[in-house]
């Protein structure tokens, strides 16, 4: 019995460790801040890393989300014949769910896992101790750029996964179930809040994508430096990020459209 | 103010202002644990300027740890490391930075950044710190490549570069600053004898040219006692021999002896500490 509470104990305090050394690791990144400023180019080189690299991946996968969203939806709506409020569907589920939640799993899979394994790896090579030592702050230097450009990413990588995803429900209910187009477009702006919606799933997405990438570059710079280290880092990574996306997901959408 | 220090601290104070004149670094009753294990154990060290000193050891014993203790990246648990008069572990962050600015290091894997290329690794430190044009910057680049005898491998990626070849780019960027000091970390370990006679002059040459001073962490015997002018043999986190190749060569401490010769049984022994082996096999 002794030993399930010590376990517990320990198990407890590893985790309230583990966050405070995050929080901290949080604030010396937001103290990048200046030198992600002053200098631009390590910025833009790092959204070019982070998030144009994962365009195709959230383009092909919104594509087919949005098209089975297309179908499914069709399937049911045509039941009530309310196939007509096709587009609103498509659209309402993509802007406010769908999209900020897929990005986000998505964008942690390639680009989260991504970046833990290469900070991980500059720790396991003595990149980041040589970079101590040439008197550069690696936090500054090697993780603020990579962490503001998965912020900056993020919102973006949502916004074409919805729109990528209302074209592939377009194609399916328009082009292949009959759906007439322009009830398709009209209702789906008459119906899309600007503040509920649009700004809702911004905001959603803003704070999926300040999540997944603080873990990842704080796994990344935590990791043991090892091989193995490295590579448990990135599992955390996907796994953390999926529980926190998930998890933040109720949380938003409990405040943003529950009746509390 | 002179009578509230005791005759022990004037003592110590007047040892380390000697110590500081002809040392740049002079490390004074260091101790420094891993959890319950102690690394080092009060342990006093004098790296003379403008001189190679070695530091030698059976592996484990905290020769790289050493090293990070002088670069300020760890700090001890008791004791002082000082670098050109400076506590190193008493600057702020900002002063322990401007201190590295003057220490280049090289890493037992050279550290190179993976995404730059060699000239744009030796470039680093300069872009990092300086303000000076492209064609300073590419002209300072050729010249430390030069030195280390690979101007020519300016465009490859360190991916492309062979151990040794990646410890010379290093080697050209830890010098890129004109540092005064530079640490190195094994220097020779997995390198061919050729890589090895290579860094040897290297290192020699650049120190003397240079007018830096070295601190070279090794277990190669051979090379080591070829550059130092002095070396130190560290074991079980305390100072079993110190002095010049020749004197150290002369040594009548068995434990050094071991070491020095390779011996595979003797103070350091062979077995690991176990129960006798006939009882073992019968148990």
């Amino acid at each position: 019995m002794n030993g399930i509470f010590r376990f517990l104990g320990e198990t407890v305090l590893q985790i309230f460790e583990k966050l405070g050394r995050g929080s901290y690791f949080l604030v010396l990144m937001l103290g990048g801040v200046p030198e992600v400023l002053k200098r631009p180019g390590l910025l833009i080189a790092q959204v070019y890393s982070v998030g144009v690299l994962t365009v195709a991946l959230i383009t092909i996968s919104g594509l087919f989300v949005g098209m089975v969203l297309g179908l499914q939806g069709y399937t049911i709506l045509s039941d009530f014949g309310a196939e007509q409020t096709l587009g609103v569907m498509v659209a309402a589920s993509l802007v406010r769910e769908l999209g900020p939640v897929v990005s986000a799993l998505l964008f942690a899979g390639r680009a989260g896992s991504a970046l833990t394994a290469e900070i991980g790896l500059m720790k396991a090579t003595e990149q980041l101790s040589g970079m101590e030592m040439m008197a550069v702050d690696p936090v500054k230097r090697i993780v603020a750029p990579r962490f503001f450009a998965g912020m900056l990413s993020m919102p973006l990588l949502a916004a074409v996964f919805s729109m990528i995803g209302v074209l592939g429900g377009h194609g399916v209910g328009v082009g292949m179930l009959g759906v007439d187009d322009g009830a398709f477009w009209s209702q789906m702006q008459a119906s899309l809040d600007v503040r509920e919606d649009i700004l809702n799933g911004i905001i959603k997405s803003v704070v999926f994508g300040f999540v997944v990438t603080w873990i990842a570059v704080f796994e990344g710079y935590d990791c043991l430096a090892t091989s193995e280290g490295v590579s448990r880092a990135t599992t955390r990574t996907v796994v953390h990020s999926a529980f926190a996306v998930l998890a933040l997901d109720f949380l938003l959408t409990a405040l943003m459209f529950g009746d509390f | 103010m002179h009578r509230f220090y005791t005759e022990k601290t004037r003592r110590f104070v007047s040892q380390m202002d000697q110590a500081d004149t002809e040392c740049l670094v002079t490390i004074r009753d260091l101790t420094f644990r891993r959890g319950e294990r102690v690394i080092f154990d009060r342990i006093n060290l004098d790296f003379p300027r403008g001189k190679v000193t070695a530091i030698m050891g059976p592996s484990g014993t905290g020769k790289t740890t050493l090293l990070q203790l002088i670069g300020g990246q760890l700090r001890p648990d008791e004791g002082k490391v000082l670098v050109d008069g400076r506590n190193v572990h008493g600057l702020g962050l900002k002063a322990l930075y401007e201190l590295r600015k003057s220490i280049g290091m090289l890493f037992q894997n050279g550290a190179l950044l993976t995404d730059l290329n060699v000239f744009e690794n030796v470039a680093f430190p300069i872009r990092e710190h300086t303000q000076l044009s492209e064609s300073m910057i590419r002209k300072l680049v050729l010249m430390k490549l030069h030195a280390v005898g690979l101007r020519g491998a300016r465009e490859l990626t360190p991916a492309k570069l062979s151990g040794g070849m990646a410890r010379r780019v290093a080697l050209a960027r830890a010098i890129a600053l004109d540092p005064m000091m530079i640490l190195y970390d094994e220097p020779f370990t997995g390198q061919d004898p050729i890589t090895k006679g290579v860094l040897v002059k290297l290192i020699r040459e650049l120190n003397d040219s240079l007018g830096m001073t070295s601190i070279v962490v090794s277990h190669d015997v051979q090379e080591t006692a070829t550059i130092a002018d002095r070396m130190y043999v560290i074991s079980e986190g305390r100072v079993i021999g110190e002095g010049t190749p020749e004197t150290l060569s002369r040594t009548t401490s068995e434990r050094v002896r071991q070491f020095l010769t390779g011996a595979p049984d003797g103070p350091e022994r062979f077995h690991y500490e176990a129960i006798d082996y006939t009882r073992d096999l019968l148990s």
